[in-house]
């Protein structure tokens, strides 16, 4: 059935100055299902992210969500078609409250964001469900707390409150649990498992059993191409991958 | 919404949105002095300062909200002298419309500037809107309606929508606060809108807020047209309340002052720019009779402040009493 895939890529290929980051990748994410893609550091992933999202132009290659090509669509367009990323390095407004920066993302769907002659108290109506959401990633009592106070961990929890609140078809999730404490990385995966269950994940991260417990699919990147695909026991078993990861210093 | 009254909010904390309680007092005593002030100073320079803080808050829309340094805006508010002073001294013009006409020049060359300039950052901004800025003022040394080096001159006040005439210094004065007022509070308000957090996002985090769904390039573009048409709306009071327009309004050295200013009040505090733009005309004022040493004992303070203050004045006094003003 072809739209049981939501995300595939085609040849897609990124070259920066005649180096070669991410090599002829065909990617196939099928709906609802977490994917994970994992490789040693400078395997190309956090390029691959930027190139779906277009916040870099491929070289090469094709891109369709949905049945839709997003090649060459703007990156708020392909946001606002419900493909919405995270970043690495994490990527929240600092200087703004915790409730805010969520309320930010709610307000995109709500619309009426270029009117300047009303007052801002007409985003409290979002509060409630930004409330909700701030919860859900264990920052309630940190609701009003700015951004820029927060240790790194619950940064990214924030982040992942702030995609969710575009309640994207797809994410692109890139090391959602880096930097985090223990009990955070299992709140967090907890909470992608959760809100996995009516959308597709598409994420990146090193943490192994974290992708081993949620992922349906992995696809392993080494030096910008696919070593392998599957689910956790084949990938685990590939000699390559074994290899592809000894090799650069990885366990 | 009040921030202070939340429990989850450290005593370091200032109030993060919204319109605080600090700013309503400091906009009573702010409102209340400008009342007061034409029967112990001066009005003409009053008047003069008032549209110089209009301008300074003006370009504090676009720095201290969008991160955006402009320099440039001496076009917007030299143009919109330009539009107002030849609409109501050569086409007869009554004020009110005169203002509207130089407001609206100012807004068309906002959007063009701005399409032009606001893809580019930082330092490639600046250098684009400072480029535009030259051009301007090279066609208005040039061009026949500006009067060239002489500008236009005794441009008619005229009488305010047939009521109140304005040869009356002290009716100029209110129709003038009441003009700063509403410009100032039109921005307040922009900057506290739905339109004014999106803008703080881009400031903040620009790729965050484009992942999120937001096309930058128009909020800063909208930005960039309102600022420009605030600076504008100063540049055509200005016109009429000195009645006249000439070059010293587009020439590059304008766009430095209001850098000036907004520096030294405070860059992105609602009052900072009023607060400079006060100083900074005081200063001239007093300073006028050393000459040319004026640019020179300017610069010096200028140094002495950023170095003394980094936050402007009204920054600084905002983190002491842990209040955003
Ligand atoms: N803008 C760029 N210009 C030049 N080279 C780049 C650029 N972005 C990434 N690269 C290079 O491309 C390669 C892939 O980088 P990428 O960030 O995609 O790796 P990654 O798989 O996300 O690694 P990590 O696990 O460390 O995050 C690296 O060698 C990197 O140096
Ligand atoms: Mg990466």
């Amino acid at each position: 059935m072809a739209d049981d895939v939501i995300l595939e890529t085609e040849g897609l290929t990124k070259e920066f100055h005649g180096f070669v980051a991410v090599k002829d990748v065909a990617l196939r994410v099928r709906r609802g299902t977490i994917h994970a893609l994992i490789g040693p550091n400078g395997a190309g992933k956090t390029t691959c992210f930027n190139l779906l999202t277009h916040f870099l132009t491929p070289t090469r290659g094709r891109i369709r969500f949905n049945g839709r090509e997003i090649t060459g669509s703007r990156p708020a367009d392909i946001a606002r078609l419900g493909l919405v990323r995270s970043f690495q390095i994490s990527a929240v407004f600092l200087h703004l409250s915790v409730l805010e920066n969520v309320r930010v993302a709610l307000q995109r769907k709500r619309g009426g964001s270029f009117d300047f002659w009303r007052s801002e108290r007409v985003l409290d109506s979002l509060n409630g469900r930004a409330l909700e959401l701030i919860d859900a990633v264990g920052l309630a009592p940190f609701a009003r707390t700015l951004a820029v106070e927060l240790p790194y961990g619950r940064k990214r929890a924030l982040e992942i409150a702030t995609t969710l609140a575009l309640d994207p078809e797809m994410m692109l999730l890139d090391e959602p649990t880096a930097g985090m404490a223990h009990e955070d990385v299992e709140r967090i995966s907890a909470l992608i498992k959760r809100v996995a269950v009516n959308r597709t994940v598409l994420m990146v991260e090193h943490n192994l059993s974290v992708v081993e417990n949620l992922s349906d699919t992995i696809t392993v990147l080494a030096r910008g191409e696919v070593l392998a695909e599957g689910d956790y026991r084949t990938v685990a078993r590939s000699p390559e991958v074994i290899q592809a990861y000894m090799g650069s210093g990885h366990a | 919404m009040s921030a202070t009254t939340d429990p989850y909010v450290g005593a370091t904390l200032p109030a993060v949105a919204g319109v605080s309680p600090p700013h309503v007092v400091a906009f009573l005593i702010m409102t209340a002095a400008l009342v007061a002030a034409p029967f112990f100073v001066y009005p003409v320079f009053l008047m003069k300062a008032l549209c110089f803080a209009l301008f300074a808050c003006a370009f504090n829309l676009l720095i201290g909200y969008v991160g955006l340094l402009s320099f440039g805006h001496a076009v917007f508010l030299g143009s919109a002298g330009y539009g107002a002073a030849h609409s109501a001294k050569v086409w007869g013009f009554p004020p009110e419309l005169a203002i509207l006409f130089g407001t609206a020049a100012a807004t068309v060359l906002g959007v063009v500037v701005g399409a032009l300039a606001i893809r580019s950052k930082g330092i490639y901004f600046a250098n684009i809107t400072l480029a535009f800025a030259q051009m301007v003022y090279f066609f208005s040394l040039q061009a026949a309606f500006t009067g060239g080096e002489d500008g236009i001159q005794s441009v008619p006040r005229g009488t305010l929508l047939g009521v109140l005439n304005l040869k009356d210094t002290l009716t100029l004065y209110f129709v003038v606060l009441a003009i700063f007022l509403l410009g100032f509070l039109l921005i307040f308000r922009a900057i506290h809108s739905p339109f004014g957090q999106v803008l703080k996002a881009i400031r903040e985090n620009e790729p965050r807020a484009i992942s999120l769904g937001y096309r930058a390039e128009q909020y800063k573009l909208l930005a960039f047209v309102l600022s420009a048409t605030f600076a504008g709306l100063a540049g055509a009071t200005k016109a009429l309340v000195f009645q006249l327009a000439s070059l010293t309004d587009v020439h590059w050295t304008m766009s430095g002052e209001v850098v000036l200013m907004t520096l030294l009040g405070g860059l992105g505090t609602v009052f900072g720019p009023v607060v400079g733009a006060f100083i900074v005309v005081t200063l001239e004022n007093y300073l006028a009779q050393l000459g040319a040493w004026v640019t020179v004992v300017q610069g010096v303070i200028f140094v002495i402040c950023v170095l003394t203050f980094r936050r402007g004045v009204v920054g600084e006094l905002g983190n002491l009493l842990r209040k955003s003003l």
